[in-house]
């Protein structure tokens, strides 16, 4: 039997340079979708297979690997990319935002500001902004071609019409560097002002729609609005129930069948560093422990 | 008092434990091997050699048992396996007009040279369950003779000596072949990426999809021109050795279908072709991909194309299995930072509206 | 008649050289003025300098035409090592290249007989590699653009001497553009087709 041996960062050579050829051209075109010969991976399509070829075209002994899924670090699927990894690059993990040098990303962008020795890979699941008003690629490629962007105005248009604000919570297109529009993967709005003059570089892999594309270090980024509807972050009303954080984005948890919720960060290693700092929440008597190391050393 | 939901890790290795357990089922009974899957449940195996673009029985039997029999997943196994495979070029076209034939039926003509040869089929058989298969069955020796040396030929080329079909387009001269695994795919693409992507498409996609061109939704007038399976050779030509180097031999199932004709004031009328080839026997997926690849070449043949089977950005980023099985399973994975976006907003939407729909005589009285 | 085994040798370690070529690449493309060191170190033929090279063994391959400047095409060497480690085709049309190499500025075509990619697709354009004596001394400039904050000064001395101005071309060009990679010895910095230079002199 073909016994299967695999490369460092699990790519063969002639994949990761294909890869890296599309991630040199997307940081020259900013926000432009490059197209790559995405491959099968050992994890399904839509799982982040994307941000796992970028990650493992970039990825060197060097480097310090943290992943998130919904802001954490120990959510299912980041265990299992961070393992991935681990095992076939061998490279360092942290959960610390501020030691890692590649941060693998799914619907966040970490609270802790980036810096310029970082990279930001995002795993995108549709690529194109456009797709949900115009199902056609050939159709969508020539409308960013002519920078033809009417139809998403009269999309959120419409919205403010309708609702008297524009209805997109997460994904919220923006404009990179007065051309290009652009999807930001499903992060909520909530994040997109952290995108623009970012001093780190970012990175985005579709690997499902076989679509690469970046925003390069200090890069304008703008969210798509109205004058007389500016863009406006989400809010939160209260402060995070364990560290009191008052500008994180806050998960809501839902506490019994009565209708008690409590909100607490998304992004789990700020909230550790906070009450770590001796931030406290209304409810955060609690050790923050991991619940199976506990019953492992007890 | 809350805690965090953490022991994400310990979680995942349970799980996977508690599959292979499962997988494994009761350990008093005896575990199935390679060889029975690949000898006994052939047909599966032959779908996930297909689909999974890679010709190597014993890995899709591995695939199949490791996927506990459940096909998409045991193709993504082997797709997975291939994507990094070291490429070292590209084989010969394999002539499968010296197919060593086990199976071959025409229904456009009632006798062909070399005959037609009904081989292994469930055609003709009675769909009625077998109690004596369910344990110890022996069967007969199948009946044999001398193999024949009766050429074979292709029934299209038969009709092509006379002009009645079009003539098989051929490329250039040296033109490389598309790869879809290898080069982003763009529209519109050329029937030779058209037809790879078919080829490793879904079965059940192929099928429905085929299926409604015959109901009318980009009807084509189908005949089976010919259905064979059986072996041929592959060659390899390596460029330092300067000639084709056998590889072995492999089995395949090849459809051409016959369509409804064409032709112009300056272009005499012929028939149109649809084609269909699969590792191993495969005729429903063979037929299928036929239907939908002359369905497919309406653009080509100036035809109008309104049909989904048509449609070949529809039909090419929709044919396959492990692309959108990734995609709708993904959505089991957690989603509650977007979710909590959308929860936001329309609580805000919802407190406006009700807001803007309380009677004034009611905001008086409140006040 | 050089023979392979007297080529110069590609990369030792070509998995990690690799990977540390490219990051240094990727950090000049993502910064554009600022001068990456590239640190693994493969043996160069004749005139083509390290950085040069490695970024070949990196970046090259059978799906990745190149063209070379009429000084490099005309060295044995350089096109033997070429093919023996990368198998990338040398063409002569450079509208197709995917990489076009400059040993002598002097030599460099009008861009625009470069691929400049198309608006659907801007990114199929050629990365020109121009090899330069010098990137951290000579005229100054002043760049500006994604990826820098606010503005880049780059020391280099580079031919052709109007280089920046007929980059200027970008400009109006884009999407569509030419991505340069300017290579002195093992100091790599790029000035992407979205980058602003203005010469500030000597």
């Amino acid at each position: 039997m073909n016994a299967p041996a695999y490369n460092f960062a699990y790519l063969d050579e002639q994949t990761k340079r294909m890869i890296r050829r599309a991630i040199l051209k997307a940081i020259a075109i900013p926000g432009y979708q490059v197209p790559f010969a995405s491959r099968e991976m050992p994890m399904p399509y839509g799982w982040g297979t994307g941000g796992v070829q970028v990650t493992a075209a970039i990825l060197g002994p060097q480097d310090v690997l943290k992943v998130i899924d919904q802001g954490s670090d120990d959510t299912t699927n980041a265990i299992s990319i961070r393992k991935f990894f681990a095992k076939t690059a061998g490279v360092a993990t942290t959960t610390a935002t501020d030691e890692a040098t590649v941060i693998q990303t799914r619907h966040r962008i970490p609270e802790t500001s980036l810096h310029a020795n970082q990279v930001l890979v995002y795993q995108v699941p549709i690529p194109e902004p456009l797709r949900f008003l115009e199902p056609r690629e050939t159709e969508t490629r020539r409308m960013h071609a002519l920078a033809e962007y009417g139809l998403m105005h009269v999309k959120l248009y419409e919205d403010i019409a309708r609702f008297g604000h524009i209805a997109t919570a997460y994904a919220y297109p923006v404009k990179v560097n007065a051309r290009y529009v652009m999807d930001p993967s499903p992060t909520p709005k909530f994040d997109n002002p952290k995108m623009d003059n970012c001093p780190a570089l970012q990175l985005f892999g579709a690997g499902r729609e076989k679509r690469i594309y970046a925003i390069p270090p200090y890069t304008q980024v703008v969210s798509l609005d109205f004058e007389d509807h500016p863009f406006e972050p989400y809010r939160f009303n209260a402060p995070c129930a364990l560290c009191a954080a008052e500008n994180s984005y806050l998960d809501e948890i839902v506490t019994d069948d009565k209708g008690g919720r409590m909100f607490v960060c998304s992004d789990t290693d700020y909230c550790e560093g906070r009450q770590a700092a001796g931030h406290h929440g209304s409810l955060s008597a609690a050790p923050y422990k991991e619940k199976a190391q506990e019953a492992s050393n007890g | 008092m809350y805690v965090a939901v953490k022991g994400g890790e310990r979680a995942i290795e349970n799980a996977h434990r508690l599959l292979a357990h499962k997988r494994r089922g009761d350990q008093g009974i005896t575990e199935i091997s390679l060889d029975q899957i690949s000898e006994q449940l052939g047909l599966a195996v032959d779908r996930v050699m297909s689909e999974g673009s890679l010709y190597d029985r014993e890995l899709a039997a591995l695939a199949i048992k490791q996927a506990r029999g459940d096909l998409i997943e045991a193709i993504f196994l082997v797709r997975a396996f291939r994507a990094t495979l070291p490429r070292f070029g590209t084989s010969e076209p394999v002539d499968t007009g010296a197919m060593r034939v086990q199976r071959r039926v025409s229904a456009t003509f009632k006798d062909i040279p070399g005959g037609q040869i009904l081989g292994p089929t469930f055609d003709y058989t009675h769909r009625l369950l077998d109690p004596s298969l369910a344990e110890g069955f022996v069967p007969e020796a199948p009946a044999t003779t001398e193999a024949s040396t009766a050429p074979t030929p292709r029934v299209t080329d038969i009709l092509g000596r006379d002009g009645l079909i079009e003539s098989s387009p051929e490329a250039e001269e040296g033109a490389s072949v598309g790869d879809l695994t290898r080069e982003p795919l763009n529209f519109p693409a050329d029937r030779d990426l058209r037809l790879q992507n078919l080829a490793r498409g879904d079965e059940g996609f192929l099928l429905a999809m085929g299926y409604s061109t015959q109901r009318g939704y980009g009807r084509n007038h189908p005949f089976v021109g010919e259905i064979r399976f059986g072996e041929v050779e592959v060659e390899f030509a390596a460029e330092d050795v300067g000639f084709a180097v056998p590889l072995g031999a492999i089995e395949l199932t090849e459809c051409q279908m016959v369509n409804q004709f064409k032709g112009s004031a300056t272009e005499a009328p012929c028939f149109t072709r649809g084609y269909g080839l699969a590792f191993g026997q495969s005729e429903r997926k063979t037929m299928s991909m036929a239907l939908v690849d002359r369905a497919l070449r309406a653009r080509e043949l100036g035809e109008e194309a309104l049909a989904p089977a048509q449609d070949e950005e529809f039909v090419m980023s929709h044919s396959d299995n492990v692309q959108a099985t990734g995609f709708v399973e993904h959505l089991k994975l957690p989603h509650y930072v977007d979710f909590q976006s959308e929860l936001g907003l329309l609580r805000k939407l919802r407190k406006e509206f009700a807001e803007a729909n309380t009677p004034d005589a009611m905001k008086e009285a409140a006040e | 008649m050089t023979t392979i085994a007297e080529l110069p040798p590609g990369f030792a370690d070509k998995v990690l050289s690799a990977q540390s070529t490219f990051r240094s690449v990727m950090d000049a493309m993502a910064r554009p003025g600022s001068v990456q060191r590239i640190v693994p170190m493969a043996g160069a033929p004749g005139m083509m300098m390290r950085g040069t090279a490695a970024i070949a063994l990196t970046l090259f391959d059978h799906d990745t035409p190149l063209w070379l400047d009429a000084r490099m095409a005309e060295s044995l060497d350089v096109t033997k090592w070429l093919k023996f480690h990368t198998g990338a085709p040398v063409v002569q049309d450079s509208s197709i290249a995917s990489f076009a190499l400059i040993r002598d500025g002097a030599l460099l075509p009008p861009l625009d007989h470069f691929a400049l990619g198309t608006s659907e697709y801007p990114d199929r354009s050629t990365t020109v590699i121009i090899q330069v004596d010098s990137l951290n001394s000579g005229r100054s400039f002043e760049l500006r653009g994604p990826g820098i904050d606010g503005v880049a000064t780059l020391q280099a001395s580079i031919k052709p001497f109007d280089l920046f101005e007929r980059l200027r071309f970008n400009e109006a060009l884009f999407p569509r553009g030419i991505d340069v990679v300017l290579v002195a010895d093992d100091a790599v910095v790029a000035i992407p087709r979205t980058t602003r230079v203005v010469s500030k002199g000597s």
